[in-house]
């Protein structure tokens, strides 16, 4: 009999499961009472009604809460949702705890910081990823992370841009596309009319067939890939940025796992390559690199050079988003991002890393061994398993009710995420190996 | 706060440009955002005036720390954080259960109000934005003029405004409400046309009034009549000293009409930490019937990823009984100060209003461009303002002084006031 750290048992990760409480209040027998309440003369946003479903990762959430109340003794692994399990390093948890002590003093407190973020951390991030690649700290905002970038990002575009994504995709570039008022129609085809999907798949190699890609205004590209974990490779960045060079559009490239790359071909921004500070915006994060995912901080980056179609520099327009939109990241959580970037910090945090990689290599193992097809979990801690001819929500329940394992079903990504599982390499050793032992004794 | 550096000008026609159209919402705003446009001028003048003594009641940044009580519970948590049992992810977009229970019961205590309806955030302007986003570019909207800037421009931001009226210094589509001293600093609802969504901000910023129990049911009537949705900003009402209401929600059938926004930072001086709230009821509902609260749920899954778990854990230790207190006092602190910059004014024969509910003083320059008096105070004395038409075409002729600073910088502040008004 197996026994889990508490921190890991089922129930206590499900008391954490705070999204399912609203979704449970907002049953269907609740709306049909509500809709004979007093309404508003305020119509419903019709870019809301064009969402599908609820936001993937609550999905998820909710479906293990559910399972939890089914199986109430099962020992639930999640290999579902990105969440990063490992504590934060103590030099970094210091130095924000530090910096919340000297907030209590007259010398320490600081009010509202600059919007755009605090110019150490500015400078410093510079230094840690962008050295040598000619970006400055006034290109660099610091944020409370990259899912929030990226609606800012589309506050900023407006909703007459066109975007193309990869297919499969981070769910937030298309529901934030679908709520702006970019994506058109889905008409039950499982496909919004204006987006243009690029199709990343074994057969492609993970990276888009770009001669066979239209013309879009803006390219949302995540590289190291969730979640298929793909890398885009040194050559297949020059060809996008040569495509978008071509076209006139605006990557914006993804980088929040970049820090997971391990093979020397693969870039770790899309500034590696030439020309791209004419057609490209970074955003990263703090999150999935040191643990960040409740703390909040992430950045992006809008290079001076990048202009509109009439010359206007983007970065001038980014900035008054920032400063309209937003507040800044916390200073607390601010502090703690400069603690990352110290060279002890920094050495700290990859070993963390370095962790997750690890479990990414078991579990790839592991699954290939079963003579599953594998992808992924090389330079990215997702791996992405093929089961061919099958309905991935199908699968990923399967896996539950015979395993109590979480995972995410492909097509939450995409229409060409059918047929594949995403699973999770975050997680503590010892439930990464019992999550292998019990999904070997399935597919054997 | 220092400005952007652009880039140097580049030949225009060798400089490579995308082929994506600027956002033309964006282009409506004519100047930048009102308070870095302050930092801006304030930096200007500090180069100018490099050994000047400058003082800023001007942005409304909090000055005093944080009480103590507060910043240990944020301290816990980022050491906890380090630790196998402290360790946490992704929490709730929603908010910390704790919290959110902890924010329902301290404010909205006997309104029907309870935890669910809550949704923890990093602070009100990031809230408004969101709830913009749920509106959409259709809606309409009505705000207080003077009124918090945010409001208007992330409308025109949102697609939800035409273009900006130089001469009237108005952006088409919005319903301004006027708030003078004439009509007690509340709008005269008689003459306000119908919009989707009224912004209202109260104790108000920049005016300081606050709105009585008469005037906000005349309010919550108004919405209800013309099926308007309220977004109430109630983000000053710990410096209530009058016996108004602390809450849209006291009013009778105010959850049904209206959303309600407030923040730890004016209170806790978070406002580098990062803290907020917005309430939507259950009961609100678009014309389909569909609860607002379900799609600003949506919003908030998709578009943030919840408050920084240290801010939360601040939060929770700001509503604890010694919290509270703590908050209080630093909040006694500010009206002080509010205090002694209304008597300095109104001894100086100046109309002055606000400073008793709200941490904001609005003091009258008849005939005077606020822009003016704005640069004329800083030249002079060294102080750093808030123009009134910065706030709307209805503040002009006044300037916002703020109560937050060190005691001995407002003394003096007052000081130079009186040297430079006194005949």
């Amino acid at each position: 009999m197996y026994k889990f750290p508490t921190s890991f048992s089922s129930m206590s990760h499900a008391m954490t499961l705070q999204p399912v409480m609203i979704i449970q209040a907002f049953s269907f027998k609740n709306e049909k009472d509500q809709m004979f309440g007093c309404r508003t003369k305020v119509a419903r946003n019709a870019n809301m009604e064009k969402l599908r479903n609820g936001y993937l990762f609550p999905e998820i959430s909710r479906l293990e809460l559910e399972h939890i109340e089914k199986y109430p003794n099962a020992k639930l692994i999640s290999l579902g949702i990105g969440d990063t399990t490992e504590p934060i390093p103590e030099i970094i948890a210091s130095s924000m705890a530090n910096y919340a002590h000297a907030l209590s003093t007259a010398d320490g407190y600081s009010g509202y910081g600059p919007e755009q973020g605090n110019k150490a951390l500015r400078e410093a991030i510079v230094k840690a990823f962008y050295k040598d690649l000619q970006i400055q700290d006034t290109e660099v905002f610091v944020s409370d992370g990259a899912q929030c970038d990226i609606t800012r990002l589309q506050l900023l575009l407006g909703s007459k841009v066109t975007i193309a994504v990869q297919d499969p995709s981070f769910p937030a570039y298309i529901d934030s596309s679908v709520i702006i008022g970019q994506a058109g129609d889905e008409g039950g085809s499982g496909r919004y009319g204006s987006i243009e999907y690029m199709k990343c798949g074994p057969e492609n190699n993970f990276f888009p067939d770009l001669a066979t890609t239209s013309r879009t205004d803006v390219i949302f590209f995540c590289s190291p890939n969730n979640p298929t974990g793909h890398a885009a490779t040194r050559e297949q960045l020059e060809l996008l940025v040569k495509f978008a060079r071509d076209n006139g559009s605006i990557i914006i490239f993804d980088s929040a796992y970049s820090s997971y790359v391990q093979d020397d071909n693969c870039p770790r921004s899309i500034f590696e390559i030439p020309g791209s500070r004419q057609v490209a915006i970074e955003i990263s994060s703090f999150s999935k690199f040191a643990g960040f995912t409740g703390v909040r901080l992430g950045w992006t980056v809008v290079p001076d050079e990048l202009l509109y179609s009439n010359g206007f520099p983007v970065i001038h327009d980014f900035n008054r988003i920032v400063s309209t939109c937003f507040n800044g990241a916390s200073n607390v959580a601010q502090a703690g991002g400069l603690a990352c970037l110290s060279s002890q910090g920094f050495k700290a945090v990859n070993s963390l890393i370095d962790y997750y990689m690890e479990n990414a290599n078991v579990l790839g193992e592991a699954l290939s061994s079963v003579g599953l097809q594998v992808y992924g979990g090389a330079n990215a801690p997702y791996i992405w398993v093929h089961f061919p001819g099958s309905n991935s929500w199908d699968v990923c329940k399967h896996i539950l009710e015979k395993t109590h394992i979480i995972t995410v079903p492909g097509s939450g990504f995409g229409p060409s995420g059918e047929e594949f599982l995403r699973i999770s390499a975050f997680g503590h050793r010892e439930c990464i190996l019992e999550a292998t032992a019990r999904l070997k004794t399935l597919f054997l | 706060m220092l400005p952007i550096l652009l880039a140097t000008p580049q030949e225009e026609n060798t400089a490579y440009k995308t082929q994506v159209s600027r956002n033309a919402n964006i282009a409506k705003l004519e100047a930048g955002y009102l308070f870095p446009e302050i930092a801006r001028r304030r930096a200007e003048h500090s180069q100018k005036y490099p050994d000047a003594q400058v003082i800023s009641p001007g942005t409304g940044n909090t000055t005093e720390p944080i009480p103590e009580v507060i910043t240990s519970a944020m301290a816990k948590k980022a050491h906890a954080l380090s630790t196998l049992e402290g360790y946490s992810g992704y929490g709730a977009e929603q908010g910390e259960k704790l919290l959110r229970a902890s924010i329902a019961s301290t404010f909205y205590d006997n309104l029907g109000i309870v935890e669910d309806d809550i949704f923890v955030s990093d602070g009100a302007k990031c809230d408004i934005s969101r709830l913009q986003v749920v509106f959409g570019s259709n809606v309409t909207m009505a705000v207080q003029d003077p009124s918090y800037p945010a409001y208007v421009d992330l409308s025109v931001i949102m697609g939800q405004t035409g273009q900006y009226q130089k001469d009237v210094e108005k952006f088409r589509n919005i319903e301004y409400m006027r708030c003078t001293p004439e009509n007690g600093l509340f709008p005269d609802l008689c003459a306000v046309s119908r919009t989707d969504i009224i912004f209202f901000c109260s104790p108000n910023n920049p005016t300081g009034s606050a709105a009585t129990r008469e005037q906000l049911t005349q309010l919550v009537q108004f919405a209800k009549e013309n099926g308007s949705i309220i977004v109430y900003d109630l983000a000053y009402v710990m410096y209530m000293s009058d016996d108004n209401p602390r809450s849209i929600f006291e009013i009778p059938g105010a959850k049904e009409i209206a959303i309600e926004t407030s923040s730890f930072s004016k209170y806790a001086g978070f406002t580098g930490v990062r803290l907020g709230w917005t309430v939507v009821p259950k009961q609100l509902l678009f014309s389909d019937g569909f609860p607002v609260a379900k799609d600003f749920n949506r919003i908030v899954c998709t578009c943030f990823n919840g408050a920084s778990n240290i801010s939360q854990a601040g939060g929770l230790a700001c509503l604890s009984p010694t919290g509270l207190k703590a908050m209080r006092e630093v909040i006694g602190y500010y009206k002080k100060n509010a205090e002694i910059i209304v008597e300095t004014f109104e001894s100086l024969g100046f109309k002055v209003y606000g400073g008793k509910n709200a941490p904001y003083v609005w003091v009258h320059f008849p005939g005077r461009s606020s822009w003016d008096v704005f640069s004329e105070i800083l030249e002079k004395t060294h102080v750093v303002t808030m123009p009134g038409s910065g706030f709307g075409p209805g503040g002009e002729g006044f300037v916002r002084v703020s109560a937050f600073g060190h005691r001995k910088n407002v003394l003096e502040a007052c000081e130079r006031f009186k040297q430079l008004y006194n005949i």
